[in-house]
């Protein structure tokens, strides 16, 4: 179990720092804004990881709390952008 | 509690499983964001913790923990999430067309600015995907 443990570690943390790469790279707003949900979608399943594998339901309510209002950021920025902006 | 004894635990192996499967979709997704050429596909690789690693993690959680109030919550965030995400990438994608955040040369193929059924679908050249700078 423990070497479960450390690979799907490695493997969030990398899809993580993929995740940030790209935020910080752009080059648009919009490859920042898909990039920040892959990493909400990243910390969603790491926390359900760590619920799975320690067997407790506590974060439960935050997954769902995530899975609601994660939309805001990304359809009100493609919304603000839609008509402007040319970087 | 497990009826048959099989020397290892199920739920254990299940977990295992399954958290690899979520860890592996984040993972892709990174290395598609990394790697992908324009706003269009690197979409397409961002769906993949959205959907299939949620759906894992959350069946996960509920094979572990079997009670009434942990399934409804699984139900419920499989709901919204599978509900929120396409309405998100299909604004983005929108955006992203009409300000022009995209490489026109890398498209298959683009109905939306073609005049006809047969101009939208005629043979195009398309380069290579090896050939593609990300």
């Amino acid at each position: 179990m423990i070497v479960v443990i450390i690979i799907a570690g490695l493997l969030f943390a990398a899809g993580a720092v993929g995740a940030l790469w790209r935020i910080i790279r752009g080059p648009s707003a919009l490859d920042r804004i898909i990039a920040s949900d892959v990493l909400v979608a990243t910390a969603m399943c790491a926390i359900g990881a760590e619920m799975a594998i320690n067997r407790h339901t506590d974060t439960l309510p935050v997954l769902l709390g995530l899975a609601l209002f994660g939309i805001v950021g990304s359809v009100s920025v493609a919304r603000f952008l839609a008509s402007r902006d040319d970087t | 509690m497990n009826p048959i004894d099989l020397g290892f635990d199920l739920r254990d192996v299940i977990t295992a499983v399954l958290v690899l499967l979520a860890a592996l979709m984040c993972f892709a997704a990174g290395v598609g964001l990394i790697r992908f050429p324009d706003v269009l596909s690197r979409l397409h690789a961002a769906t993949k913790p959205q959907i299939l690693g949620i759906m894992a993690i959350v069946a996960d959680v509920a094979v572990t923990n079997p009670s009434v109030g942990t399934i409804t919550l699984a139900v419920a965030i499989i709901v919204f999430q599978s509900l929120t995400a396409p309405v998100s990438a299909h604004m983005v994608g929108r955006a992203a067309y009409r300000t022009n955040h995209f490489r026109r040369d890398i498209l298959v193929l683009d109905e939306l600015t073609a005049q006809s059924f047969e101009q939208a679908h005629a043979p195009r050249e398309i380069p290579p995907i090896d050939q593609v700078k990300g």
